[in-house]
């Protein structure tokens, strides 16, 4: 009784933290986003520099702890003698190591594709330009969905570790919360319920868009639908 | 190049090599306005290579490509796609834009190489399936469509552009047998109607009938090349009459 007296207690003091995580999560898959398809479409289609680029790229920041990573750009911003804002690291790293991550789920999805749709395309007069932005990304952001939530999903509980830096997101009010009140188990376990109600509801937003665009007939996306012949 | 003004294309010496075999061996052949150019052969002679060469989605290694008189500068991007934009090509797997309706399937190249408008593009992408005889099925999706409406919504989708010439790459090889006649109506429609056309296809009774000439294709190389009657006839004694004899062999 003591414990869920504390919890609510302490709750006011925990919620903003949620704006603070979800924009951090916000801003880091924003950059994901915008890095990662070209990232991905340099990747595929780009000449052999860019391609090696790219490896080069991911394969660091996929290789390095994003905790490392935290330590690694504080230390960076420190010694440039540069503003080290804990929120501001924060959304670097997290939006570094997502375009990395990123940029692989639309190779992916672009790599799935028929090579004849950018032929086709092609043969019509397209630019390569014209053709990925208009007939190949389209389709392939479409086939990304799935694995873009499960991105979101990895991105949004990493981003409690970002604490370590004093940022003041939901983990680092809990935390703040716990040491004072020596509640621990119960204020995490509101923290770990905050984090899976934030985690469900854009799953399910997600689900919802790619039920959206999905063409009809087009069976790689969810469900199969045949359409109506006319 | 010579003054000979009803050369609509003219490939000269085209060779490619790929994985250090050779695909295409110094092919040439003039196509005249209005003409039904067939290229026969066996699987692997390098018919669609050529094709594909003569569009230059393969690149080939050596050998000109002229369009109307004009030169093709393969290496200018602006004048590759300006020379695409005239050469219709049909695939044997269609190649419709799977997210697009077969309306916009027509419509997209005409807003984005042609710079036309939502609404113009739309009309005249309309106007092209109802020439296919697809105007009910414009909203539907390619996942929706037969694979004969599928290839007559992608030859919809080359005339709306205007081309100069068509390339078809066995047009029909992908088609179940009793959808194959949908498509080949529609491209003797295209031929009647002055079409210049250069087509691979095995359907030999087609070429028999409606080809001006027949190139037989054989290791990369054209090896006979005349019209139907003479190189069909009776004794012949043709590569491509005995081919054509064998096909119809199998067949039966």
């Amino acid at each position: 009784m003591h414990s869920l007296f504390v919890v609510i207690e302490a709750l006011p003091a925990i919620l903003p933290g949620i704006l603070v995580t979800v924009g951090n999560v916000a801003a880091s898959l924003a950059m994901g986003l915008a890095l990662g398809v070209p990232f991905a479409v340099a990747q595929v289609y780009g000449p052999a520099w860019s391609r090696r680029l790219v490896r080069l790229y991911v394969w660091f920041f996929r290789g390095v702890p994003i905790l490392v990573l935290l330590f690694l750009f504080y230390g960076f911003f420190i010694s440039l003698g540069l503003p080290a804002d804990p929120f501001l690291i924060a959304c670097l790293v997290l939006g570094c190591t997502s375009t990395a991550y990123q940029s692989q789920i639309f190779r992916g999805a672009i790599e799935s594709l028929p090579r004849g749709q950018l032929q086709a395309a092609r043969a019509l007069g397209m630019s390569d330009v014209t053709g990925i932005a208009h007939i190949i990304l389209p389709q392939a952001l479409r086939l990304s969905i799935p694995g873009w939530a499960n991105e979101f999903s990895i991105l949004l509980k990493d981003s409690a570790i970002c604490f370590v830096l004093g940022t003041q997101d939901i983990m680092a009010r809990t935390s703040f919360a716990a040491a004072r009140t020596h509640e621990h188990l119960a204020l995490y376990a509101a923290a770990g319920a905050i984090y899976f109600l934030l985690t469900w509801v854009v799953l399910r937003l997600l689900r919802r868009l790619e039920d959206k665009v999905h063409v009809p007939g087009y069976s790689t996306g969810g469900s199969f639908d045949m359409g109506e012949p006319a | 190049m010579s003054a000979d003004q009803d050369v609509v294309l003219r490939v000269e010496h085209i060779s490619k090599r790929l994985g250090g075999k050779l695909i295409l061996d110094d092919c040439s052949l003039d196509v005249r306005r209005g003409e039904l150019m067939v290229l026969i052969g066996p699987s692997g002679a390098g018919k669609s290579t050529l094709l594909q060469c003569i569009d230059c989605l393969i690149p080939p290694d050596t050998g000109e490509i002229w369009l109307d008189g004009e030169r093709l500068e393969r290496d200018d991007k602006r004048k590759l796609c300006a020379f695409r934009a005239q050469v219709g090509m049909i695939f044997q797997e269609f190649n419709l834009f799977d997210h697009l309706t077969a309306e916009e399937n027509v419509a997209i190249a005409l807003r984005k190489v042609r710079g036309m408008s939502r609404k113009e593009a739309r009309e005249r992408a309309l106007d092209e399936l109802a020439r296919v005889g697809l105007a009910r099925r414009a909203l539907l999706y390619p996942a929706q469509l037969s694979g004969g409406q599928k290839q007559r919504v992608a030859i919809a989708r080359a005339l709306a552009m205007d081309p100069k010439v068509m390339l078809l790459d066995e047009p029909t090889s992908a088609l179940d047998p009793e959808l194959v006649g949908e498509v080949l109506a529609v491209i003797r429609d295209l031929a009647a109607g002055g079409m210049t056309m250069v087509m691979a296809t095995h359907q030999m009774d087609f070429a028999r009938a409606l080809a001006t000439e027949i190139l037989f294709m054989e290791r990369g190389r054209i090896i006979e090349r005349g019209a139907p009657a003479q190189l069909l006839a009776d004794g012949a004694g043709t590569r491509t009459r005995d081919f054509c004899l064998r096909i119809l062999e199998v067949s039966i």
